[in-house]
This record gives structure tokens, sequence and C-alpha cells, in this order.
């Protein structure tokens, strides 16, 4: 009944093409932002730093991992590598060069993890599928052990343990959660942005051309090679940037092993149970992950009374996930995102069932 | 059986586009896989502006034949020569590049993709942007955005597939999905068309659109088409000239007709041992 | 100047190890061979294998009680997976159905943790792990009873289950099921028996391998990233090869040892843990069907 698209009509290719073609989501989404924004002032700091903030990023780093797997359909198990590469990048830039502003660190941070990627997705271009997978867990393994071995990178720090410098841009030490979120909050909210447009253009259908048909997407004139090194590039920059975020926003002390084999993993659950191919997917399955441990909590203190123990809820949390994956790629491979499509068009008919 | 195809388009006295010198010229092109050979030293030629037809019965070779000019497989021996241009080895980018576009026998559409986003996905040679541009909506990322979906409209509309622009196209019938096929090999505005048993699996009112379709690109664009068909109907009706391969090797070459009563031919279809 | 026998201990301890990571990959090889699924699930029902098995024996069960129970448990673990998770996606993309077992591997971790606890368990096989006598009285070298027997056991193993393949009704049975199912059921093969002998063989084989690893250094949850190390040697083999299995498993093991003795100091060690990787990654661009594999041709 609300949710309708009657009287509203596109009369040009450009209307047709935007990113909300229906009133009532871009009045949604304007909401969405504007509520996103005044949010730091009812919750409190735990929810900011504890589930907002490293929501909010791991999304991001989700929405690398998307665009490499599920637009470009290249199989990577090597996300968390790029985040390392991209949170010790922006300690050393930052460290290093003198009043540079933490967006232009981040950025650049994220500019290296591409580089890297680049190096690493140079075998996408003669293997795929599991095989590809396998390459991607060498580089996993390898950048974190070089960022431990090399002292260079933690400045020598005898713990081997960075702590992650304020974040300070024109002059301002952005220090206090709220602060924090707020950087986080504008900077996915661009990179996001700039995500969907990719995925909408051109960009993206070359994206998902060489996933679904590599051949027929040759035939089209399509280079493989740009293509593939392109999408390795650009999700790693994201990944990057999450990183760099994930360490100056939420741990603030760092060792390498924090980017280790398993949050890789995680990201890859995010990204499989929020919806392959797709942005919102990313946010869902991040928000998923996350919240599950709590809620596993909250379960276990209302039926049993009293808190379990970490390592049974964590045994339990694998269980779920793999689980969840397992029934969502038979049932529902494009994951909560579709659900949530699903629901939806069920909207646009509402009350009427069809 | 024969297809009735509208004769006012067969019979105009004029060809719109009469035909040129030959665009397409293979020579000795012998293709092996491990211990199989595929297809032996076939020459022939396609004339700019014909509709040639490649026909033979099955694993005679035809669908290798194509992937050879089209770069998807390399043979061991012969040349190819694009309007007199000789090759020396043909990859599929540069075949898209110098306009030939081409589909599959067993659909090759971007099982992911709406239809519209198929057709576009067949524009890319002639989208430029960069990737910062789309990513930020630059003015020549949206101005080539629309150019190109206005194009691809126009091929829509000509193939009557307005109407489920939208859908994916893993959603959509065999027939529709050929057509789709078809669409996206002409949104790169190609001069030569390769077309893998476009009318496969089809009833015969399918089938006469799809020749409706061919006969009017042929027409109006002047595209040259390389076809494989099984249906000889098809075949007789809308065909300039025939290669006809068995086993790999060429028996005939030549008009429907001269090919039609050639006796190595009818051998050929009937199973004669040779 | 590099000391002669210790090279030679070092490239021997390498190939022993290699011999197990053969083992543990052999059981990727019998999974793929059988159904074409890549089961990534293999490390972790390695870990639930041996963990079972412990776990009945700490319940009371005698060794030779607790074995049949554990291979038992691991037969019903690969039906439940064949018909829970490869049946429900049997048309769908090699991807799909590789994430699909990684899902699986986290929920038989989960679940092996939440049966047995997280506690490191010793494996007592009654094989000390200690220097061979004489080879340390002429050589010099220290090369471990329990790695050699370990070593043994596997090549052993190995050896038997490729000449069951190549040679019995069975294993012809197995192949034919591998190339088309449909064809092999109208062929009179049972379908059903196949499966069930190809999850048991593989179980016995991820069994055996989690009990000599988990003699070796304990049976705990790192055996799981310990299996990971058979991608590699897959990769490096060819994912339908046993003889490939074996060879790569050996040059994997050497490979790694070498490299982390030799090179390792230089680093700070732990080199092991990404060199089998990079490996596999080299092999993977001058020879992607590996060794031993068959080329993959595809089909426009």
């Amino acid at each position: 009944m609300f949710y309708r698209e009657a009287g509203q009509f596109r009369t040009s290719y450009a209307q047709d093409s935007q990113i909300f073609p229906l009133r009532q989501d871009r009045i949604g989404m304007v909401i969405l932002l504007i509520a996103a924004a005044l949010l730091p002032f009812v919750a409190n700091a735990y929810w900011l730093t504890a589930i907002l903030i490293p929501w909010l990023v791991l999304s991001l780093v989700a929405l690398g991992q998307n665009i490499l797997m599920g637009y470009a359909g290249q199989l990577s198990l090597g996300s968390a590598g790029f985040m390392a590469v991209g949170a010790f990048a922006c300690y050393n830039l930052i460290l290093r060069i003198d009043g540079i502003p933490f967006v232009v660190a981040v950025a650049l941070s994220g500019v290296c993890a591409a580089l890297v990627g680049i190096v690493f997705g140079l075998p996408s271009l003669r293997i795929r599928g599991l095989y590809l997978a396998v390459a991607t867990l060498a580089s996993q393994f390898f950048i974190v052990w070089a960022l431990d071995k090399f002292p260079w990178f933690k400045n020598y720090d005898p713990a081997g343990v960075i702590t992650a410098q304020p974040i300070i841009m024109f002059g301002h030490n952005f220090a206090s959660p709220r602060e924090k979120y707020w950087v986080v909050l504008a900077i996915v909210v661009v990179l996001t942005l700039l995500a969907k447009n990719m995925a909408r253009g051109s960009v993206g259908r070359g994206w998902m051309a060489v996933r679904d048909m590599d051949v027929a997407a040759e035939v089209m004139g399509l280079s493989l090679l740009r293509t593939k090194l392109q999408a390795f590039a650009i999700s790693s920059f994201y990944c990057g940037v999450g990183g760099a975020l994930f360490a100056f926003a939420y741990l603030q002390t760092v060792e390498p092993s924090a980017f280790a084999i398993d949050l890789s993993f995680r990201i890859l659950f995010m990204v499989i149970i929020g919806g392959l191919g797709t942005i919102m997917g990313s946010f869902l399955g991040a928000g998923f992950i996350l919240l599950m441990p709590i809620f596993l909590n909250i379960f276990f203190h209302s039926v049993f009374g009293k808190s379990v123990d970490a390592t049974i809820t964590s045994a339990l949390e694998q269980v779920i996930f793999g689980a969840i994956i397992i029934v969502f790629l038979i049932f529902e491979p494009l994951g909560f995102a579709r659900l949530w499509q699903l629901t939806k068009e069920r909207l646009r008919l509402w009350p009427f069932s069809h | 059986m024969t297809i009735s195809v509208p004769s006012s388009i067969l019979q105009s006295a004029q060809r719109a586009f009469p035909f040129g010198p030959p665009i397409l010229e293979l020579e000795q092109i012998s293709l092996r896989f491990g211990g199989v050979q595929a297809l032996t030293n076939i020459s022939f030629n396609v004339l700019e502006h014909e509709i040639r037809a490649i026909i033979g019965p099955n694993g005679a070779g035809k669908s290798s034949m194509l992937n050879v000019i089209n770069g998807i497989y390399r043979p061991q021996e012969g040349s190819i020569t694009v309007r007199g241009e000789h090759l020396a080895e043909m990859t599929p980018t540069h075949a898209a590049e110098i306009g030939i576009a081409r589909t599959f026998q067993n659909i090759a559409l971007f099982r992911g993709m709406s239809v519209l986003d198929n057709i576009m996905a067949g524009r890319n040679l002639h989208m430029h942007a960069t990737f910062m541009e789309v990513a930020l909506q630059l003015p020549r990322a949206r101005r080539e955005e629309t150019e190109n979906r206005a194009v691809v409209e126009e091929i829509i509309e000509f193939l009557e597939i307005e109407h489920i622009r939208k859908v994916p196209v893993s959603r959509l019938p065999y027939g529709l999905q050929k057509r789709v096929e078809l669409g996206r090999a002409l949104a790169a505005e190609p001069t030569i068309l390769l077309l893998d048993e476009p009318m496969a699996g089809m009833n015969i009112e399918e089938k006469q659109d799809m020749c409706r379709f061919i006969l009017d690109v042929n027409d109006h664009y002047g595209t040259t088409v390389v076809l494989i068909e099984h249906d000889m109907g098809v075949v007789m009706d809308i065909s300039d000239r025939v290669v006809v391969l068995d086993y790999g090797k060429k028996i005939g070459d030549g008009t429907p007709d001269e090919v039609r009563s050639n006796q190595d031919v009818i051998d050929a279809y009937l199973g004669v041992a040779h | 100047m590099v000391d002669f026998w210790f090279f030679i201990e070092v490239l021997v301890g390498g190939l022993l190890s290699g011999t197990m990571y053969s083992l543990v990959a052999l059981g990727f090889v019998l999974i793929y061979k059988a159904s074409s699924v890549f089961n990534f699930a293999q490390g972790a029902m390695v870990f639930f294998a041996v963990l079972t098995f412990v776990g009945f024996m700490e319940l009371g069960l005698p060794f030779w009680a607790a074995l049949p129970v554990a291979v038992g448990v691991m037969v019903l673990v690969g039906m439940a997976t064949e018909r829970f998770v490869l049946r429900p996606l049997v048309s769908q993309s090699e991807d799909t159905l590789l994430m699909a077992t990684i899902g699986l591997a986290f929920v038989i971790e989960g679940v092996a943790q939440l049966a047995w606890g997280v506690d490191v368990r010793r494996l007592d096989l009654g094989i000390r792990d200690e220097p061979i006598n004489w080879v340390m009285d002429t050589t010099g070298m220290l090369i471990s009873q329990l790695d050699i027997t370990a070593a043994l056991v596997a090549g052993i193993m190995v050896v038997a289950l490729a000449l069951l393949f190549s040679y019995t009704k069975v294993g012809r049975g197995l192949r034919a099921v591998a190339d088309d199912h449909a064809a092999a059921l109208s062929i009179g093969i049972p379908l059903k028996h196949i499966w069930m002998l190809v999850w048991a063989t593989a179980g016995i084989v991820a069994l055996v391998a989690g009990m000599l690893w988990g003699a070796r250094s304990g049976v705990q949850f790192a055996l799981v990233w310990v299996a990971l190390k058979a991608l590699p040697v897959l990769i490096i083999g060819g994912f339908t090869s046993i003889p490939g299995v074996i060879i790569a498993g050996l040059i994997v093991g050497a490979a790694e040892k070498v490299l982390e003795v030799y090179i390792g100091p230089f680093f700070g060690g732990g080199i092991e843990g990404w060199a089998p990787y990079m490996l596999a990654v080299f092999f993977l661009l001058i020879r992607p069907e590996g060794l031993f594999g068959e080329k993959i041709i595809r089909r426009v």
C-alpha cells in the first residue's frame, strides 16, 4: 500500500539507471543516513566501539571480498592479508610522514593493498576456482608472516605489536568513540557509493561477464587480464582501507596475527551468508556474523540463567555459521540480500498477495 | 520441410548490399586435439555481405571451425585472412576488435545478469570510461551509459524483447535466450556475425522470427553472416552459399542448389560409408 | 660447508612428514575421484576422526574397540555429508560445492569441540618418538622411530589404495561413478554401496592420518591447519592421481623442511607456514593440472 511504484514514471534512460528508482527507497535511504549520523547521540560508547564501528569496518572489507568473489567470481581466501597490508601501511605512513591527514593515509594504504593485490592476483589469469583459492591462501600466509618477521613494519617494537596513532585531520584529533564513528561512517558511506556505481555500470558488467562465462566475455573484446587484475586491485583497496580502519578505529593495538586466516574465513562467511554479488549483502552478512556471539550469549543467559563457557559459544558459532552456509547454498544461494529483496517485492504488493 | 519466409525479402530485385570481395578467407586450416583430428585442410571464403551457411552431420567440426575463425581455437596449420589482412594469430579479443561477433551453440549468456545488462555488456568495446569515472559517475561515464543504453534499446526493439528487458536471463525460455544472445552479438555492431545453430531447439514460429531477424540484419546493415545450421529448409532458404563439412573435411562448397545435388553431400547425410 | 649427514637427516625428516601429508591428501583424492567434489572438510574430518577415537578410549573403550567405533562414526559423517550437503547441491557449480564443504568443515570442527571439548590430548601408539639407535650410531642422524613407522604405515596404505583402485572390480566401479553417475547406474553399479565404500575408506584414511599426526604432535585443533597443507600436495600432484599424491607429498614435505632449516634462520623461521603454498602457486603457473593430473579441456 505504501511501497508502490504507481504514479512514478521514469522518462529517460538516466532516470531508469538510478540506484534507487523508487521514491520510497530514496526517502528511506535519506532517513537511514540521517539516523546513522545522529546515532552517536543516543547510543552508548559500548555500542559504538564494540558493535557499530566494527560492523561498518567489516562491512567495508566484506564489500571488497564481494567485489572479488561475488561480482568477479574469483575465489579468494586472502582478505585478511590485504587488511593487514592496509593497517600496517597506514601506521607506517602516519609514523614516517609528518602531518599527513588521516584520510590521505588511509587512501594511500588502500593503494598499497591494491598493489599487493595485483601481484597476488596474477595467478588468476591462468587458474580459477579451488586452485585460485589456494593461491590466495599463499598470499594470506605469506603476508602475515612477512609483516611479523620484518621488524621494520612494526617500527622495531620489542613486543611485536604496534599501537595505532590518533586520528588527526584538519588539526583536530578524532579521539572519542563518537568522532571515530563519524570518520568511519563517512569513509564507509562514500566508498559504498563508489562501489555501487561501479557495480551497476560497465565495470560491474565486465566483472560479472568474467564470472559467468569468461570465454564469451573475451569474445566480446573484454580483456580478461585487465578485468581480473582490476577486480583484485579494487577489492584489495577496499580490504586495505578496511584494515586501516580496523586498526585505527577499533583494535588500537595491533599485531599481524590479528589478521590471520580465521579472519579471512569470517569475511568469506559474511559474504556468502549476506549474499554474493550484492552490496547490501556485505552489510547484512557482517552484521549477522558480528551479532551472533552476542545473541548466543543473551540466549544462554535467558535460557540457562548463567554465562556459558566461551569455548562452547565459539564452537556453537562455528556450527551455526557452517550450517547456515550450507542451508543458504541449498535454498537461497543469494543469501540475506535476496531474502531482503523478496521481502521488498512482497511489500510492493501488500496488502495484496499477487 | 521448408520454412516459409516472406518472399518479399528474398526476391527483392536488388540486394541492399551487393556481394563484395571476400571478407574472410580460410586456407588449409587443420586442427587437432590430442589424438583427435577435428579439421583437415579446410579452405573456403566468405564474401562481404553474404549469408554463408556451414552444414554437416554431427561431429563434422562445424563449431570448431567457428571457434577457429573467432580465435578460441588455434589451428595447427592454415591461415585466416580478414579483409585482405593476413593474420598470424587470432585471439578472441582481437576478433572482437576487428568486428567479428558470435553466438554459441550452448548459449553463453551471462546467467547472473538481466537481458539488458547482457546486451549492454556487448557494447563493451564502445565504452571507454575508466573505473574511476564510473565510480564517481563523472560526466563521460554517465553520457556513455545513456548513449549506449539508447543503442541497446534499439536492438531490444528490433528483436521484440522489450517486455523482458529486466528479467534475469536464466529465467527465460530457451528460444528467448537465443534471441538475447543474438542481441548481445549485434550490440557490438559487428561486420561479421558468426552464429552457431541459432535456431536449435526452436519451434516453427520462433524459427521464422529468427530467420527474419537474420535477414533483416543482413539487409539493413550489410552484416556478413556465417551460420551453422541443421535445419535444411532454413539453410536452403536464407543462405547465399553453403560449405559442407564431414569428419573435419570439406565435401561441398557452393550455392544451396549446387550443394543439394552433390552426391558426396547426399552420401554423408545418408550415412553412406566412405 | 653444509654437513652432508645433517642435510640427509633434514631431507629424510621432510620425506617422512611428506608421506603423512600424502595420506591426508589421499582422503581428498578419494572423494574427488568418486564425486568430483573437493571436500574442503577433509581436514576437519581428520581432526574429528582421531578426536572421536581418543574420546571413546577415554570413555573406557579399549584401543581395538575404539577403532571400529571411530570408523563407524566417520562412515556416518560421510553418509550424512553425501545426503545433506552433496546431494542437494548436485547440479551446482564447483565453486558452490567448494563453499558448501567449507561450511561443512566449520560444522564438523564445531561439533568436534562441542562433543569432546578443546583440551589437547596425547595419543600413545606404543611407538616412541625417539631416535633409532643404530642409525644414530652409524651416521649421527636423528631419525625418529615414530616418524619411520608413521611413514611406513602411510606408504602402505597409499600403495594399497592405489592398487585397489586400479585393479579391482570395486575400483573400476568407483571410477565409473566418478565419470558419470547416470551411466554407472544404468550398467548396474550400486551407487549407494559405492558411496558408502568411498566414505568409509576416506574415513579410515582420515582416522589413520589423524592418529599418526596426533601421536606426533598431540590431538589438537591445529591438526586442521596441518590438513590444509594437503592442498598444495593435491595441486602439485594433480587432484585425481594417487601416484601424484604420493610424489607430491614427498616433494612438499622435503621442500618445506629443507627451506625451513636452511633459509628459515635468516628470517626467524616460519617459512614452512607458507612455502608449500607458494610452491603450489609456481606449479599452477607452469603446469596447472599437476604432475600427474588430467589436462582440463574446456569445450565451448
